[in-house]
């Protein structure tokens, strides 16, 4: 392994970096064993397997999460934005002086680590900040818990035959949004210290025996992205009309079989969509933040009864324009999908979005009969 | 059931030359193994894509509510049985369907499949009796009724109820079955136990409604957890609100339920919400003798009224 590391690599001055300052090697008994010093600085958050499926959880103390999964059930998504937060509390019992004032839940922000999150998902993290991270506005329950945050994330050297990350702009060893990438050596977990958050962590695992086997990364990613076998094609996206492409004659197809389930969207990392809920029981009453979807008739439905997006071909269309289409306008940064596969292999229907992102990517307008519009 | 796709596509091809329906609801091949995805064909050239195997458990008479069109549709046991339903809660006209028979030796369970070998299922196949598994360094053959979706191994209604034509000849129906040991057991349960029992089998839940909306029962125009003016159910993961859910919409489909099984293989999180429908179906037929959708002649047992229905439950 050293003598492949001391060989130049392809981008050497990177490597060099990174071999002086940030890859360390950390044999398995030293990986539990710093797991368990570093809980007491921070609260770890891994998957575990729970009945059929593998969900990210808080682990106990001493509980180790399960780096033999290849991904959770649902994305750990829910780890900064529970599909149910309190946001305000209050009273309203008159004889109380502070009653009907809105008040702040108590919260727990203290560090935590998100250990063994899959490249896929923190990238999805990242698209996530997009939207409660602008200019104008800051989601402060998304934003102090991702500060909170310290990304470990997994390589992904087993990917599944529906997962089309390369092609989704992230990849099985991908960086962005990860605080430390850990790829499995077999003996022993080869880690590369990516930020500051990252080396604060190494630190208190205890995890210092530096490595330079930077090439081991190269090797290991080039191998992991030969295994992905899915794609989808996205070049044409963001130069086809909006309005063609809304009306093109292919969303009756593809939204027949949708049940309008929530199942695409609760388990994307990406979906963000919310609703603000109160909720009163006697005299108190909580303000609450509830995952929503636009797969639901009432996610649009005005005060008035009326319901701009009123029938599922409309509301299908909706999360595939947004996904693929709405996104790449607005934001210039490909496509609202990190290409973890999970809505394609839940959806209880085998809606495919690579399927549709096909549909779309060759939609020609000229397609379209030439009476419409 | 091999040698249906074929059928099909003759059958689907003949009633859209003739102009005998607007269009022909079945399945197409899905993308992933075990998985076929719903669909509608509306020109004789198309009726290529239209595939028949142990994959097709999503009950296509979910797909008939309110439609105005005249309509071909292959109906499994089930799936006609919901669609007699259909015809009595006037959801459709008997006169708009033509209904193309399946008789159905059941659909293989996905979940139990993939939990039988190890690493990812790449390719299933079948036989008449028989389904080959292969992963990425083992093929594995298994024997069809192991790994049959449970309540297609409970299923005692295989032959389509209605049908203007079949596919195939009837095929044998099963006789002997217990359809409800799990029930009996649950019964049996002390409060406590059985309390803890329903705490656990919901726990999973995240609510994305897959199984009410895989239901063909469930077409309300507006389901009551989605009422707002006023909201009857919180919307959040409180416990409480996630069994108030369940229970009442298991209660909605009393006396309705036909146990298609279309609700526990769209659940993303693997619950058998059919404990609780199939313990109504039981009461419905202890208790008023009563076996939903056999005939479109027959009103529902929680339609009528008779002077001696049981009121023991009455206190």
């Amino acid at each position: 392994m050293a003598g492949k590391a001391a060989s130049p690599s392809v981008n050497s001055f990177k490597a060099v970096k990174v071999n002086a300052m940030t890859l360390v090697t950390i044999d398995k008994k030293s990986w539990a064993a710093g797991l368990t010093t570093a809980a007491d600085a921070y609260g770890l958050f891994g998957p575990v397997k729970e009945k059929d499926y593998h969900q990210f959880k808080a682990l106990e103390k001493g509980e180790m999460p399960d780096l033999n999964m290849v991904n959770t059930r649902l994305s750990p998504k829910s780890l900064l934005f529970p599909q149910s937060e309190e946001m305000l509390e209050y009273s309203l019992d008159e004889s109380r002086e502070d009653h009907h004032i809105m008040k702040e839940v108590a919260r727990d922000d203290s560090p935590r680590a998100i250990i063994g999150i899959r490249p896929c998902d923190a990238k999805a993290t990242l698209l996530v900040k997009l939207n409660f991270d602008t200019p104008d506005v800051k989601d402060p329950y998304w934003l102090n818990a991702y500060e909170a945050t310290t990304f470990i994330g997994m390589a992904c050297d087993t990917p599944l035959s529906t997962c089309f990350c390369t092609t989704a702009g992230c990849g099985p060893y991908h960086e962005e949004g990860l605080d430390m990438l850990v790829m499995d050596q077999g003996e022993a977990y080869l880690a590369k210290i990516l930020t500051e958050k990252g080396k604060a962590f190494a630190d208190a695992a205890g995890w210092k025996a530096p490595s330079e086997d930077a090439a081991a990364f190269d090797a290991g990613k080039k191998a992991a992205e030969g295994r992905i076998v899915s794609s989808v094609k996205t070049d044409n996206l963001a130069d086809t009309d909006l309005l063609e492409l809304h009306a093109a004659p292919f969303w009756d197809d593809v939204a027949f079989a949708c049940l309008n389930c929530g199942t695409c969207t609760f388990s994307c990392p990406t979906c963000w969509c919310f609703d603000i809920q109160d909720e009163v029981h006697g005299k108190a009453g909580v303000r609450m933040k509830n995952w929503d979807s636009c797969m639901f008739p009432i996610f649009t439905v005005h005060t008035t009864g009326h319901n701009p997006r009123d029938t599922k071909t409309q509301r299908v269309r909706q999360r595939f324009m947004h996904k693929l289409k709405y996104f790449v306008d607005k934001y210039d940064a490909g496509i609202m999908c990190v290409g973890c596969g999970r809505c394609v292999r839940q959806c209880p229907v085998n809606i495919d979005i690579r399927r549709v992102c096909e549909l779309m990517n060759s939609f020609k307008p000229e397609d379209t009969c030439a009476v419409q519009g | 059931m091999s040698g249906y796709t074929e059928k099909m596509r003759d059958i689907a091809g003949r009633l859209l030359k003739e102009c005998a329906v607007d269009m022909v609801i079945g399945f197409r091949k899905g993308t992933m193994p075990m998985m076929n995805e719903p669909c509608f064909v509306t020109k004789p050239e198309d009726v290529q894509s239209l595939v028949w195997d142990s994959n097709c458990g999503i009950n296509l008479a979910n797909y008939l509510a309110n439609r105005k069109e005249k309509i071909a549709i292959f109906a499994k046991g089930c799936d006609s049985r919901n669609i007699v339903t259909h015809i009595t809660e006037n959801k459709i006209e008997r006169d708009q369907l033509h209904i193309v028979g399946v008789p159905c030796t059941g659909m293989i369970d996905k979940r139990k499949i993939t939990g039988m070998v190890a690493g990812e299922i790449l390719e299933v196949s079948e036989t008449e009796n028989t389904i080959k598994v292969k992963t990425s360094d083992a093929e594995t053959l298994l024997d069809k009724k192991d790994v049959l979706q449970q309540n297609c191994a409970l299923c005692i209604h295989r032959n389509p109820v209605i049908h203007d034509e079949m596919v195939a000849d009837p095929v044998q129906e099963q006789t002997d079955i217990d359809r409800y040991a799990e029930i009996h057991k649950i019964e049996e349960m002390e409060t406590e136990d059985k309390w803890r029992f329903f705490d656990d089998l919901l726990s999973p839940c995240i609510r994305c409604y897959a199984c009410r909306n895989a239901c063909p029962l469930c077409y309300c125009p507006t389901c009551f957890v989605d009422e707002s003016k006023p909201q009857w159910v919180g919307k959040g993961q409180d416990p409480i609100d996630v069994r108030t859910f369940h229970l009442l919409r298991a209660y909605h489909c009393a006396g309705r339920c036909t146990d298609c099984g279309a609700c526990e293989r769209a659940c993303p999180v693997g619950i058998n919400m059919r404990l609780l429908t199939r313990k109504l179906e039981k009461d419905c037929q202890e208790q008023f003798g009563w076996e939903a959708g056999l005939s479109p002649d027959q009103r529902p047992a929680l339609d009528v009224y008779k002077a001696n229905d049981p009121e023991a439950f009455i206190k």
